[in-house]
């Protein structure tokens, strides 16, 4: 394998030296990309740091005395950190799956022309985009009306449906052969059958995509935790996260009594770090699997805008 | 009546599958909107949204007479502004660059870098910069010392924060913005440059006579859809990366940042709802307009 890959190597790289233009424009894009690297070297390499070299020597690209005492310290009761992931996993899987059921039925019913009141559902839809009650109704709705704080639902249900979405996906089946639905209908399939059997199948990469954009999107939500979240039990990692960065003691709270058990200072500004790089290590990773398909999706719809 | 029977007999299928989704839109979308009337209340939770007593513009005259309304309203716009200017330099910037790689395995690497903050909460985000920025060991205060200049107390220095803010957005989005404008360039006729180069022209006068022109109704249209969202600030980079500092506020304070403080701080929901409804209303005005003009250049990409 690498037999084959070695001289190709070595030829491009010869043919890069060659081009003097080339070589100046890697170079200019080789800078910005590091410096794009650099916060995050920066947070992982402090997760790797002794806590008083952290603090003497101050944060840098390298650890300047490498620890492991960070990863120890969460190791030694990784409860909490366990648990917002697996509030976060269920509130992704649980809002993808809705989310993506709830809004392929609704593009499937603006897209098919038979529907006598498709217009008017679809200014319906579409008018939430332009106008909005704004933060402090639908806060007192949720927290008052609703009686949704400090549950699992009101991270999912405010998020479900995305106008945005299903707009694109209506605008993906209007791409699908006509013929498909017609001779369907012909058969005698009814509405859910076109759905499921026909529509459904065709359109699995628009799917997909909003899929990805549903699962970042849950994944990375603060904002729900923020106002309707006070119970530590409840906290999604992300907001996990921000209780820590705004609080090193909720940290040590949750595992004062095994500090008094191993008899010294929890390592609070190192361990900081390592809760991110923990947070951070499964996006990092899916990104690199995915990315192509998320850049399909902005390359689909992102012409009009996020 | 026999006839709408029978309609309604024909779309039932349709009206069943919609329903959850205009459902959940019907309630986190239309109910709230309903309760703008907020804003002319004396709300108490004890006695609900419709039994608080009427105020008229009682809240609009406290707004308007606080010195929060002009800052939080200059701050959105300026800030938002520079976002929508660099960023937009910075998209087209880095797509022309990547575009000119030959190596094309080389430019998806280089791609995938700078996309990569884009899969970053703010939360996260927030941690980057406490890193680089915070006074006693932040990175940056260690670079500026090493080449013998003064530390600065970045998180109690409002005058720093357009421009710290503009980068992070810019480290966040360009990633994004460069796939849209590298997608147009795809799109542009190879013939052009051929004519061009058998003409003897450079790769600067291809870009600058070529590409530039070829990209700038998709530059135009993006502008203009982020110009009628621009009363719409981006929360979490605005709460998260200056760690809800009050020493900020003066440069940093944003619709969005005020509304939720006054909401949720400092329990003020008259204010709250009076600074909510007056985004929400001048938000709605600037996407019809900018949505008109947009139509008016290119049917095809208005929204509606």
């Amino acid at each position: 394998m690498v037999a084959p890959i070695l001289p190709r190597a070595h030829y491009l790289l010869r043919q890069l030296l060659r081009n003097k233009s080339q070589l100046i424009l890697h170079a200019v894009i080789l800078s910005i990309t590091a410096l794009f690297l650099i916060p995050l070297l920066v947070v992982v390499s402090a997760s790797f740091t002794d806590e008083i070299a952290l603090t003497r020597n101050g944060f840098g690209i390298w650890p300047s005395q490498f620890s492991l005492a960070a990863y120890n310290y969460i190791l030694l009761d990784p409860s909490q950190i366990l648990r917002a992931y697996g509030v976060t996993a269920i509130v992704t899987i649980v809002g993808t799956v809705l989310g993506v059921v709830i809004m392929s039925l609704l593009a499937y019913v603006l897209f098919r022309h038979d529907f006598t009141w498709r217009r008017p559902m679809a200014f319906f839809v579409f008018f939430t985009m332009l106008f909005n009650g704004g933060l402090v109704p639908t806060y007192i709705l949720i927290t008052q009306y609703l009686k949704l704080r400090n549950t699992l639902p009101v991270l999912i249900l405010p998020y479900l449906v995305v106008p945005w979405f299903v707009f694109l996906l209506r605008t993906y089946f209007l791409t699908l052969p006509k013929e498909f639905v017609e001779s369907a209908k012909i058969d005698g399939a009814n509405e859910w059958q076109i759905y499921r059997h026909i529509i459904m199948p065709l359109s699995t990469p628009a799917l997909a995509t909003i899929g990805l954009f549903c699962i970042l999107m849950f994944w990375n939500d603060w904002w729900l935790a923020l106002l309707y979240i006070d119970e530590p039990k409840l906290y999604p990692l992300q907001y996990l996260l921000f209780a820590i960065l705004r609080n090193a003691e909720f940290l040590s709270s949750n595992a004062s009594s095994l500090a008094m058990l191993t008899s010294t200072r929890p390592p609070l500004q190192t361990t900081r770090m390592a809760m991110a790089v923990i947070a951070i290590g499964p996006v990092a990773v899916a990104f690199l699997v995915l990315q192509r398909y998320f850049i399909r999706g902005i390359t689909l719809g992102g012409i009009k805008g996020e | 009546m026999q006839r709408f029977a029978q309609s309604l007999r024909h779309n039932t299928p349709f009206l069943v599958m919609a329903l959850p989704g205009i459902l959940l839109l019907l309630v986190f979308s239309y109910l709230p909107m309903t309760g703008i009337i907020i804003a002319f209340k004396d709300f108490r939770a004890s006695l609900g949204i419709l039994d608080s007593p009427w105020v008229g513009f009682k809240n609009f005259e406290f707004l308007l007479r606080s010195p929060v309304l002009a800052r939080i309203t200059i701050n959105t716009l300026v800030l938002n502004g520079l976002f929508i200017l660099a960023g937009l330099i910075a998209s087209v910037g880095l797509a022309l660059l990547l575009n000119e790689i030959r190596l094309k395995s080389a430019a998806r690497a280089y791609q995938t870098v700078v996309f990569f903050p884009y899969f970053i909460s703010w939360v996260i985000v927030g941690y980057f910069s406490f890193a680089l920025l915070n006074s006693d060991n932040g990175l940056v205060n260690r670079v500026l010392q090493s080449v013998g200049l003064e530390p600065v107390a970045w998180y109690s220095s409002p005058q720093y924060w357009p421009w710290i803010l503009t980068l992070v957005h810019i480290w966040k989005s360009v990633g994004y913005g460069s796939i849209i404008y590298l997608a147009a360039m795809l799109g542009i006729n190879p013939e052009y440059y051929e004519a061009a180069m058998l003409d003897g022209a450079n790769k600067l006068q291809q870009i600058r006579y070529i590409t530039l022109p070829h990209l700038v109704p998709v530059m135009v249209i993006l502008t203009l859809l982020a110009i009628g969202r621009i009363f719409y600030a981006d929360f979490g980079l605005f709460y998260y990366v200056t760690r809800d500092n009050s020493l900020l506020y003066p440069t940093t304070d944003v619709i969005d940042t005020y509304v939720y403080r006054a909401l949720r701080v400092n329990a003020d929901i008259g204010m709250a709802a009076a600074a909510g409804l007056y985004q929400s209303v001048v938000g709605f005005v600037l996407i019809l307009v900018s949505n008109r003009i947009v139509k008016r250049i290119d049917p095809e990409r208005a929204l509606f």
